[in-house]
């Protein structure tokens, strides 16, 4: 049978085998966690609670301002010790609220499951996804409330959940479809019924046969919902090459999903609702796949949020040789991070450990011309060419060459062999031309 | 645990990289060369494989010279350069003074590679350019062939056709295997063939352009075939005979010369095959392949500026 995927992209190696085939370990849980204000796009919370005082697990400790906005929960039981500036996985300073864990587990009054959750309306379950600080868990930490609230004149007639997980070494969404099929279905029921939408489809490549088994077997609790098996290729986690590959239709340059009546949420988004729905339980916790070349024993992980970078890397045993990387998320897409004192975030799928190569790194040569990046792009553009524009500060003739359309998915660099920083130089023109953009809409 | 104490070096995504890079395609290429060389060696004997040696030797003298005389890192680094080499050695004839194939290979190298800026730069196909160069400044030599093995002078199969010798022309099934007079590497559109379709496994050329190229000739040859009331034989001929298989495989498919655009590259191929049925048929040269390719590489921008993929999402209409 001829697979579904999208056109372009990439074929990775996988390195998925190292934590693929092992269950999910809980992690014990820290004495100290530091619960970063900000997790998500959009503007940060303020501090919900005072130093020296007592909070429950679950209960809301960081209440964000303005829609597009989560609230952050404490993920144990136990004392606020402190609100101090610290570093983020995404490579900013935020605040942190630091709990000092009782080890009492004693959850939040607010947490409580819901007698019969048929009744509930789609205002009714928007409101719960917001209350418990729910996002998009893929990485983008998209406000997932936001996301469902209707748009005048659109109707969400599909809701996809994304099980790809296309970067190599990550594995916790597989997991994940392999140990909660159930909750995964359960949420996607809900996301349906919060945006009167009947169609729900779940993603998921076919290197992952057994998810694809599990899923499909869950989702015979539910008529709407079906399976699509996707041909591996990288990156089909991409929204609106995930769209695609699903249903055929194009998401419009620069516009959102739901103008071809799509909604996308990742698999591990499903499962918080879930939680949040039927246990009123808000987003504390979350799987995280500890890999690498550079760590002792890769693993799975169910992490509460709030966890140091640390904690894990040290449950995994530690590093072998010398660590030259870390890199929060995967190795296509994820950021790179100065320390491992960091926490754990709503988006952190992964922590990856990279030592330092032995072998030579082969220098920068001219372009060759030979056209692997525009074959491997996703969105059609030329990285070439937009690379030798943004070299000579053409920042006009890169926004015509589309540039903005750039998901930053890193194919391009990663195929080059001329190993010429291909993204780098687009991600600049990027900067360049949404600072004139917006210098323009501000002289309007 | 050996904690950490000095902060992770950082840097943007993505964090790794493929395998590849120009010197393991050139390996790559060269590697593709292989079968054609041996068939060549086989044919050709002693004199081919010295002219091999002239040829790749002085296409590499001439970059590690060019490199070092424009203050560019040495020694060099890729396989480039042989390639060039090479590939001009296989579009000569296999009694060429060996003085010639060196000084082509070297004007190739320096006048069409390095003067229009190195490696990624080069507007023309360096081989070609020394080829063209040398057929115009040694005609007599360029065009005198020999027949395999034995090695008695005889016309080219394309010479035979041109000048109406039909009745000595080969077989086939010669053509395939490469038993006729002919340039040293060319001869043989199986070993090409095996070659070409390496580099199509490893994901370094793209079928669109020797497909389109040689279909072109096929179904042009073949329209003229029919008009004058002659057989498949000749349209089979011109797909075999001469440098056509090269060319289309290893020659128009060059990374640096050729456009980056699907549709630019199946144009491309059309418009070769188009120039190589014009020459052989209507102009002076019983070849044209390479004459046409380089052709073809002057509108390579234009090709490239004019074939622009549609972007994803844009002004597509949803079914």
């Amino acid at each position: 049978m001829r697979r579904a995927t999208f056109r372009g992209g990439i074929h990775l190696p996988g390195y998925k085998e190292l934590t693929s085939n092992s269950a999910t370990v809980v992690l014990p849980v820290p004495d100290k966690l530091y619960i970063p204000l900000s997790q998500h796009i959009g503007a940060p919370c303020a501090p919900f609670v005072n130093v020296g005082e007592r909070v429950k697990k679950g209960q809301k400790i960081g209440v964000g301002k303005g829609f597009v906005s989560a609230p952050v929960h404490s993920s144990v039981s136990g004392t606020v010790t402190d609100i101090l500036i610290m570093e983020h996985p995404s490579g900013s300073f935020v605040p942190c609220i630091v709990v000092e864990n009782d080890r009492q587990e004693e959850w939040a009054e607010s947490v409580k499951s819901a007698t019969d959750t048929e009744i509930l309306s789609p205002e009714e379950l928007r409101s719960i996804i917001l209350n418990a600080g729910i996002v998009g868990m893929g990485g983008a930490t998209f406000p997932t409330h936001v996301k469902y609230s209707p748009v005048e004149g659109r109707q969400v007639d599909t809701v996809i959940l994304n099980g790809v997980e296309c970067e190599p070494y990550l594995t916790s969404d597989h997991r994940l479809m392999l140990e909660k099929p159930e909750q995964i279905i359960a949420g996607l029921g809900y996301i349906m019924k919060a945006v009167n939408c009947r169609k729900g489809l779940i993603g998921i490549e076919d290197n992952k046969p057994d998810a694809v088994e599990k899923m499909q077997n869950a989702a015979k609790a539910n008529p709407g919902i079906s399976v699509v098996v996707l041909k591996e290729k990288y990156p089909q986690g991409s929204e609106k090459q995930l769209i695609y590959a699903c249903t055929g239709r194009h998401v419009p340059v620069g516009g959102l999903p739901i103008a071809v009546g799509v909604i996308v949420n990742n698999v591990a988004t499903a499962v918080a609702i879930t939680d949040a729905v039927e246990h009123g339980i808000p987003l504390i916790e979350r799987y995280v796949t500890v890999s690498g070349d550079g760590i002792v024993t890769p693993a799975n992980y169910l992490v509460r949020i709030g966890t140091l970078f640390n904690d894990l890397i040290l449950q995994s045993g530690g590093f072998t040789g010398e660590t030259e990387k870390i890199i929060a998320g995967g190795p296509m897409m994820g950021k790179t991070v100065f320390t491992s004192h960091i926490p754990v975030v709503k988006g952190t799928s992964g922590i990856l450990v990279m030592q330092k190569k032995t072998g030579k790194i082969s220098a920068e040569y001219p372009c060759v011309r030979c056209a692997k990046c525009v074959d491997a792009c996703p969105a059609f553009l030329e990285p070439t060419s937009l690379a030798k524009l943004a070299r000579r500060r053409l920042w006009k003739e890169t926004e015509d060459g589309d540039v903005m359309s750039c998901i930053e998915c890193g194919s391009c660099a990663f195929i080059c062999p001329s190993q010429i920083p291909l993204l780098q130089h687009i991600r600049r023109a990027k900067q360049a031309v949404l600072a004139a953009r917006t210098l323009t809409s501000a002289a309007q | 645990m050996t904690p950490i104490k000095k902060l992770l070096q950082v840097t943007s995504s993505p964090h790794i990289h493929s395998t590849e890079s120009i010197s393991s395609a050139m390996r790559d290429v060269l590697l593709a060369l292989v079968p054609a060389l041996l068939v060549s060696l086989y044919f050709f004997r002693v004199p081919a494989l010295l002219l091999v040696l002239s040829c790749v030797s002085s296409a590499y003298i001439a970059e590690y010279l060019c490199l070092k005389a424009m203050g560019k890192q040495t020694p060099v680094k890729e396989q480039s350069a042989v390639v060039t080499g090479l590939l001009l050695a296989f579009c000569l004839p296999p009694t060429l003074p060996l003085w010639m194939g060196a000084l082509g290979s070297a004007f190739g190298i320096v006048i069409a590679k390095h003067l229009f800026g190195g490696l990624g730069y080069n507007i023309f196909n360096p081989a070609l350019i020394g080829r063209c160069f040398l057929l115009a400044s040694f005609p007599v030599a360029m065009t005198h062939w020999i027949t395999p093995i034995d090695g008695v002078s005889s016309a080219s199969p394309l010479g035979m056709l041109k000048e109406s010798m039909e009745g000595s022309l080969p077989s086939v099934t010669q053509l395939l295997v490469g038993n006729v007079s002919g340039s040293l590497g060319e001869t043989s559109a199986v070993a090409i063939l095996i070659g070409g379709l390496y580099l199509w496994y490893r994901g370094h050329i793209d079928l669109r352009i020797p497909a389109s190229f040689i279909g072109t000739v096929f179904v042009l040859t073949f329209i003229i075939a029919m008009v004058n009331g002659k057989g498949i034989s000749c349209p089979l001929f011109h797909l075999f005979a001469g440098g056509l298989f090269l060319g289309a495989f290893f020659m128009a498919t060059d990374w640096v010369t050729t456009p980056v655009t699907k549709l630019g590259r199946i144009l491309f191929g059309i418009g070769c095959g188009s120039l190589v049925v014009l020459i052989r048929v209507k102009g002076g040269y019983p070849e044209g392949v390479a004459y046409s390719i380089l052709l073809m590489n002057v509108v390579t921008p234009l090709l490239d500026r004019y074939t622009k993929a549609r972007v994803f999402g844009r002004e597509q209409r949803n079914g």
